[in-house]
């Protein structure tokens, strides 16, 4: 690569990174030992999701409890849907999904098959009310719903919905139903509302209730609404002392649950919610079925949950690893039959053709084509999804008389993307966004190795950042090395968590946990708990209008 | 309003705790000699929707060489041939973004339904003009709206109050279908009529939650209070639409249950596959509207950055704009070949709307269609001349038939503000900055 290109690059990529939210650069500054005080965001207010919505149903009321969630995500907002969820509202077309699953939940609680399962008492009379039945079913019941003991209003509310219910309808169960629904349908458990108190320790200051404490945690950490446990402590008030915290803490990453956890925050963070309408051209992919993409996105998370679970390794080495594992589906791609159907096997990739993660059908697939690979769209997910930096949009009016040659005959990738080089316009961005896409260009459209394209042998070496290398397991280790790769999953991490965007405020607190991340070995298990045990994961601001006022929205815009 | 309640209430006594049958008669002549009303002198109803589509079209085989009623078609649009009297093609029309920036495939389509270019992409300038609509004429039927994509996806929606606030698309066929005419549907032409005393139940229920949660706003800021706001204006909908089901429906007397559809699935853009769930989802819709189930409907044929595929294209249609080399006749062929797919898929749209008579009019002629795209050349991102048509008569208070090419002082958003205006909104003026719209278009407005 010529000097002048390479100058270019650095000189993109360090405006990029300003316009990041954590510049890398931050992390000499800070401290080792004390921990940075931070000004908190506002208390949060967000929607369910769907995910979490079914885990709730489940929690409460078993797994055998059907729950159609097909509710539309909200929109991805600086990288996550979890920033989304605490902006989205309801429309009346959303309401009425809330509604029919609502109904549908509510149903399958009370009928003949589950009423004995999930309410704690028989009626005098099934065709009548009965509100000191009701009573006990909407206390128990409730608690889990609103992530906290009802009031007494409350509990009347709905008990009273249910006698009213059963009177008019001479059933005792249907009038249970349509008070259950309410409660599946009320913004109460529609929204994870948090509330702060005044901090007894800082006068003039706010802190979450224990409820809301909970609550935080439990979503970050599972992706779910807080266990029975996890209540209780908050009810004895357990969770504003270090101590009380650290033993749920604990207890909640030993919990399987936290797989759960892991697996929706990277979801989230790798945009996973694509393979839902991931479908490659029939006629150019015969072999990539709807079967394949549910396995390329099962393999990824595996893989995901191995490194860093299962052998509680460097999160770095994600994107380094040749081991992976596949299944029968899988096993086509990678030329390797596997012979038992239903499970994962260990596989090794040959040394050179991998960069982990990132050489996973799932990744290859969902940022290509339907009939080809798309270097372009690989190289961005990198950028935005993995570095937090920012790929501008492209500029309009663009002239593609480039393309309108019909001489030109391009064979690999490599040549019709050189073509972009030749309007200055377009060069900005896609010199950072294709030289990583180029080197996975090993890796077709449905992400089966390949050598050559056109005839023509692929050149798969570049440079990223500053860092060249010739084959993908180099571009791997450069990945591995860019420190914005780190900074990238502590910033997006903690925004997960607190509901909100990570704020300048923020900043010196991240550039601490950056580098203590580090000490840690990069172990994401260590990171989630500083995460979970900090004072800055708990942090609420009094004026919180005035914090919204001042978030920067970031850009995220559909593919290409 | 009291005359309803005071109904309900007698209704509730009536039942007592058990259902009873409420016989009404069953009028065979419903309609008026003229059509335009029922028997009873109620106006039949006007319905509003949007149709959308991405990735423009190919000027030169596009856009009529004639204006007015005799225009002319080319072979790009040659498919809406057997709908072209119901339909009103305007071309030409600019869309200008005021110094915010030109958001390719963003700025076009937010900017003719809002009336303004976005300053982002996570942000629109305001709600999707079928809410406003929806707002005028909306109530008074079992759906607010219907929203529909034929892309498999969710996440493509037209139809917002703000960018967090989106009505959702149906997806799959069969699921717009249950949630239609499943159990819950009530044939307004049943000679019985049995108010449901579950719905009574449900409808009670969501009064004491409206109650019950009131107070939530208090502690909260001005953003999370407003959407708070949003929810509970969604839920007293919600409980009005309800308390409406317990009363017997008005006679919709070209109303017919359709059979159930096949299954087809949801994953995949391939331009048949598209297609077949297009054909699905207008069929039920069509259905839906001529029993009266909702007055406001969205339908999204492709997305803005249009990811239909053809077998053996390995770029899906956005792709194609970009990459293709023009032909000897100045366009792009797959570009031009997704973009006639898309023009049949319209003309079966007006044309399953043509298809239903109600009196000496049809379903079409008591609606009114707007429909658009995000960019006038894709390949480019030009933004002047977005292909916009209407289609139908709103009731009468719309011409159809005609090709109208924009002035050199026109913007894009005089089609949306002459339609609101055919809709019935007192509106005078709509859109901002350089996009406001004060002038209808009246060569297509009913005098």
């Amino acid at each position: 690569m010529k000097a002048g290109t390479s100058l270019w690059t650095v000189t993109a990529i360090t405006v990029l990174a300003a316009t990041a939210t954590i510049g890398y650069l931050g992390i000499e500054r800070s401290e080792r030992d004390r921990a940075p005080a931070v000004s908190g965001g506002p208390a949060s207010v967000r929607l369910i999701s769907a995910d979490q919505y079914a885990t709730a149903v489940h929690d409460v009321f078993g797994e055998d409890t059907k729950v159609e969630v097909d509710f539309a995500p909200p929109q991805r907002l600086q990288g996550l849907l979890a920033l989304g969820q605490s902006a989205a509202a309801i429309t009346p077309g959303a309401l009425d999904q809330f509604d029919r699953v609502a109904l549908a939940v509510a149903q399958q609680v009370t009928d003949d098959r589950h009423r004995g399962i999930f309410v704690p008492c028989i009626p005098v009379s099934v065709v009548d009310a009965d509100a000191a039945c009701a009573k006990q079913f909407f206390i128990r019941t409730g608690r889990f719903l609103y992530r906290r003991p009802l009031t007494n209003a409350e509990i009347e509310t709905q008990v009273e919905a249910a006698g009213k219910g059963a009177r008019r309808l001479s059933d005792f169960y249907a009038g249970l139903t349509y008070s259950l629904a309410g409660m599946l349908t009320s913004p109460k458990f529609l929204y994870f509302i948090e509330t702060a108190e005044p901090d007894p320790d800082n006068s003039g200051q706010l802190r979450l209730t224990n409820f809301s404490k909970a609550t935080r945690l439990s979503l970050f950490l599972w992706n779910a609404a807080p266990d029975e446990t996890l209540l209780d402590a908050a009810e004895k008030g357990n969770l504003d002392n270090a101590d009380g915290l650290k033993r749920q803490i604990d207890r909640m990453l030993e919990s399987p649950r936290i797989e759960k956890g892991v697996r929706a925050f990277f979801s989230d963070l790798l945009r996973f919610d694509q393979f839902a309408t991931l479908a490659k051209d029939s006629t150019i992919y015969p072999g990539f079925t709807i079967q394949v993409t549910r396995s390329a996105e099962e393999q990824m998370l595996h893989l995901i949950t191995d490194q860093l679970l299962a052998r509680n390794s460097d999160y770095r080495d994600l994107f380094t690893r040749r081991l992976t594992f596949i299944n029968a589906t899988l096993g086509p791609l990678y030329r390797s039959p596997v012979l038992d159907a239903e499970s994962w096997t260990p596989h090794e990739v040959s040394p050179g053709q991998s960069a982990g993660l990132l050489t996973s059908p799932g990744f290859l697939a969902l940022y290509s084509h339907p009939g080809k690979s798309s270097p372009t769209r690989r190289g961005r997910a990198v950028r935005e999804n993995l570095l937090c930096q920012h790929v501008p949009d492209p500029p309009p009016n663009v002239s593609f008389a480039i393309f309108d040659d019909p001489n030109r005959n391009f064979k690999t990738a490599r040549d019709r993307l050189d073509a972009h080089r030749t309007n200055p316009a377009c060069a900005g961005c896609h010199k950072i966004m294709d030289p990583i896409g180029l080197a996975l260009e090993n890796y077709d459209g449905s992400g089966a190795y390949r050598t050559t394209e056109g005839g023509a042998p692929i050149d798969v070496s570049g440079e990223l950042d500053g860092k060249s290398f010739v084959d993908v397991a180099g571009f791997g280790q450069a990945v591995r090395n860019n420190p914005a790769l780190v900074s990238c999953l502590v910033n997006r991490l903690y925004s997960y968590g607190v509901g909100r965007p990570a704020s300048a405020g923020d900043r010196p607190w991240l550039d601490y946990e950056t580098k203590r991340f580090g000490s840690e070995g990069y172990r994401l298990v260590a990171l989630l708990r500083d995460i979970a045990s900090s004072e800055a994961f708990y942090a609420v601001s009094v004026d919180f209008d005035k914090h919204r006022g001042t978030q920067d929205a970031r850009v995220d815009r559909k593919e290409e | 309003m009291f005359k309803r309640i005071n109904r309900r209430q007698v209704l509730r006594g009536m039942l007592g705790g058990t259902a009873v049958t409420v016989g009404m008669p069953f009028l065979e002549c419903f309609l008026n000699n003229s059509g335009t009303a029922l028997a009873n002198g109620r106006a039949l109803p006007v319905r509003f929707g949007t149709w959308f589509w991405g990735l423009g079209m190919n000027k030169e085989i596009f856009v009529p060489e004639r204006t007015g009623a005799d225009f002319d078609l080319k072979e790009e649009l040659v498919s809406i041939q057997p709908v072209k009297e119901h339909i009103n093609l305007f071309t030409g029309y600019r869309t200008f973004t005021d110094g915010r920036p030109s958001l390719c495939h963003y700025s076009g389509w937010v900017t003719l339904r809002c009336g303004q270019a976005p300053t982002d992409r996570t942000s629109v300038p305001g709600e999707s003009l079928d809410v406003t609509v929806s707002d005028a004429i909306g109530g008074g039927t079992r759906f607010r709206s219907l929203e529909m994509t034929a892309t498999g996806n969710r996440e493509h929606s037209y139809s917002f109050r703000s960018a967090q606030a989106v009505n959702p698309p149906e997806i799959s066929p069969l699921a717009f279908y249950q949630r239609v005419f499943g159990p819950d549907f009530q044939d307004p032409n049943s000679p019985v009529f049995h108010p449901n005393p579950h719905l009574m139940v449900r409808e009670s229920v969501l009064s004491a939650v409206l109650e019950d949660s009131a107070s939530l706003k208090r502690s909260l800021g001005a953003a999370d209070r407003a959407r708070l706001d949003q929810y509970f204006t969604s839920l007293r909908d919600l409980e009005q639409r309800l308390a409406l089901q317990l009363e017997k429906p008005p006679p919709a007397p070209a109303c017919r249950v359709p059979p159930a559809p096949t299954d087809v699935t949801t994953i995949g853009e391939d331009a048949a596959l598209v297609a077949q769930r297009h054909r699905l989802m207008t069929d039920i819709l069509v259905a839906a509207l001529s029993c009266d189930q909702t007055r406001v409907f969205n339908m999204g044929y492709s997305e803005s950055y249009a990811a239909t595929t053809r077998a053996g294209v390995p770029s899906s249609h956005h792709a194609v704009t970009h990459e293709e080399h023009s032909n000897g006749q100045g366009y792009q062929p797959t570009h031009s070949w997704f973009i006639r797919q898309a023009m049949k898929e319209w003309a079966y749209f007006v044309g399953a709307l043509a298809s239903v008579r109600e009196g000496d009019r049809t379903l079409l002629d008591n609606a009114l269609v707007f429909a658009h795209s995000d960019h006038e050349r894709a390949q480019n991102h030009s933004m002047d001349g977005i292909p916009m048509m209407t289609a139908g008569r709103a009731g009468g208070r719309m011409k159809s038939g005609l090709h109208v090419t924009a002035g050199p002082e026109d913007v894009g958003t005089q089609v949306g503000l002459t339609v609101m205006r055919a809709m019935g909104l007192q509106k005078r003026e709509w859109g901002f900055g350089s996009m406001k719209a004060t002038k209808v278009l009246d060569e297509v407005l009913q005098a």
